[in-house]
């Protein structure tokens, strides 16, 4: 299935010279939540900025369900649904007549009944005759994702959806979000929020210094990766890692009662067998072990600051799709 | 053509006037009744008749002009960059509509508001100075050219202007003037010869004199140059305004 989205050499330079996208090469799929992730200034609302026709491009194509953002503009920006980082709304309009206004705009005929069908999945069928200005901040980003959505948009954008939103309309929004994927919109959203990435993408592009450092499958991401920990609680405390483990990448808590077994996920189960053998022979006695997985926020910083995923020596992937 | 798109931008626009009736339409006519008052009736009744018209009646073009003018660049200047400025205009340059059709939508707009206001007070008009209008349709020809010229000018402000003081700044500094200095409340040729030439530079007064001519027969200047020096200065503006939607300037990055 060819992608729904397709960028290639995308370069940005900024009259002030700042370089905010570099060669980037990236391809959407069809029906896909897609997270990218990036540091402050990484180029994210660059790169949705030059899709939706916001910004120019410095050179490179972009193809929106095959069709040139800027060749083929009208086609390309109707399929092309976006919900900005900042709320910028008419204040003084009513719900209706702002989301009535967005679905002319984008060339699509009156539908009363489509637009009746939005407000009501975003809970705003009640406010409909309210004007913006007299609503909360959570139900202004619906309103702006009801405006991205009036023109029946095959892709959208989210910006940062759930900047400065309280807990339980995050969970909303992912719900929502959920649903329209479920009815074929692809979705790409830009967040700061890793849990959101975690929680809702099928895949994760990081984004840092304008240029793409990885795209890969969220679980794989993670399997390939992560980190693991083994954390064992020890019956008697130690005072220090018998020499006998010291190849293992064991460290010891202050207090001498945790044991941790740190390893790459890559590796499988690392030697977790032969760590328990090695303790029974010792006779370290433990009385309750977990494990953890590192995060895929803990992926991102590591991937960020340190240009290695997971802290590890693993060389980094090439830019663009590795899958 | 996007039709959908021009039309929600025009009726949007629109809503934003009947929203705002008394600030809109009820304060321009007041405050341009206010001239009739003072001027037409209270002074006008003292002044000598100018090319055989009364004075009242004289003043009535360049007074609907002036209006026309102010309105016209005020209502497509503040219509294009409030968008700008609360930030919504990121819908409308993501939005599958070439600078033809948004043009069309916002300046449409504003020049639709200028001209129904012009004929508010030409209706107005009609309660303190007994008047008739020679060419009606001439005169209806040049309401809506000069609505159209000068929205395109008020637009091409609107993106210019990067916080109010400049979005006023020309129709306060420039605008105003000229169209007080263009002939508003007397005629070219009563001024002494070297100040007639030095009003020639000044564009309002082929607008005012065209417009007058249309009311009563009579113009300082040729009506065929007036017509052609509104229509350069509409082309003028078309051509700032697909510069502007060519590069981008002030509103794309």
């Amino acid at each position: 299935m060819s992608p729904i989205i397709s960028m290639q050499q995308l370069n940005k330079t900024y009259d002030s010279g700042f370089q905010a996208l570099k060669d980037v090469n990236l391809e959407i799929r069809r029906g896909e939540i897609f997270a990218l992730l990036g540091p402050n200034g990484a180029g994210k609302t660059t790169l949705i900025s030059v899709i939706c026709g916001i910004v120019n491009p410095t050179a490179g194509t972009v193809l929106a369900d095959g069709h040139d953002i800027v060749r083929d503009f009208r086609a390309a920006r109707s399929t092309i649904g976006l919900v900005p980082q900042e709320l910028s709304t008419d204040a003084f309009e009513t719900v209706w007549a702002t989301v009535t206004f967005s679905r002319g705009l984008f060339g699509k005929p009156k539908n009363p009944a489509y637009v009746e069908k939005v407000l009501r999945d975003l809970s705003l069928w009640d406010k409909r005759k309210e004007k913006i200005i007299a609503l909360s901040g959570g139900m202004k980003r619906r309103v702006m994702i009801a405006k991205a959505l009036a023109h029946e948009p095959r892709i959208l954008f989210l910006d940062e959806p759930t900047a400065g939103v309280d807990v339980e309309l995050r969970r909303d929004m992912w719900e929502m979000v959920r649903g329209l994927r479920e009815n074929g919109v692809t979705i790409i959203l830009t967040t700061h929020y890793i849990e959101e990435a975690e929680e809702m993408a099928d895949r994760v592009g990081v984004i840092n210094r304008g240029e793409i450092v990885l795209v890969e499958n969220k679980h794989t991401l993670m399997e390939k990766l992560g980190r693991k920990e083994l954390r064992l609680q020890l019956s008697e405390p130690l005072s220090a890692v018998p020499e006998s483990l010291a190849p293992m990448s064991l460290t010891l808590s202050a207090d001498g009662h945790e044991l941790v077994y740190s390893f790459d996920a890559r590796h499988e189960h690392g030697d977790i067998a032969g760590l328990l053998r090695r303790l029974g022979e010792l006779g370290i006695e433990f009385r309750d072990l977990r494990t953890r997985e590192s995060s895929l926020e803990e992926i991102f910083v590591d991937l960020v600051h340190n240009g290695t995923p997971g802290g590890t020596d693993t060389p980094q992937p090439a830019a663009g799709d590795s899958q | 053509m996007n039709l959908h798109a021009i039309r929600a931008i025009y009726l949007f626009e629109m809503a934003r006037t009947w929203r705002t009736l008394m600030q809109s339409i009820a304060s321009p006519v007041i405050s341009t009744s206010l001239y009739f008052v003072v001027f037409g009736s209270a002074i006008g009744s003292r002044m000598v008749e100018i090319d055989g018209i009364s004075y009242g009646a004289f003043i009535i073009p360049g007074l609907i002009m002036l209006m026309l003018l102010n309105e016209s660049i005020s209502n497509a200047s503040f219509g294009i960059y409030m968008p700008k400025f609360s930030g919504t205009i990121y819908e409308v340059l993501s939005a599958p509509v070439s600078y033809v059709e948004v043009v069309l939508g916002y300046v449409g707009a504003a020049a639709s508001k200028s001209i129904i206001l012009g004929l508010l007070i030409l209706a107005t008009s009609r309660l303190f100075v007994d008047f008739g209008i020679e060419h009606p349709f001439a005169m209806l020809f040049f309401l809506v050219l000069t609505a159209v010229t000068f929205s395109l000018f008020g637009f091409i402000i609107g993106i210019w202007a990067d916080g109010f003081e400049k979005l006023q700044i020309i129709p306060m500094m420039i605008v105003t003037p000229l169209t007080f200095l263009g002939g508003t409340f007397y005629s070219v040729n009563m001024l002494p010869p070297f100040w007639q030439t030095v009003t020639l530079f000044n564009p309002v007064v082929y607008l005012i004199s065209g417009f007058r001519w249309s009311f009563y027969g009579v113009a300082d200047v040729n009506v065929a140059v007036s017509l052609g020096m509104t229509v350069m200065f509409m082309l003028l503006c078309l051509a700032t305004i697909w510069w502007i939607f060519k590069t981008g300037y002030r509103l794309k990055s």
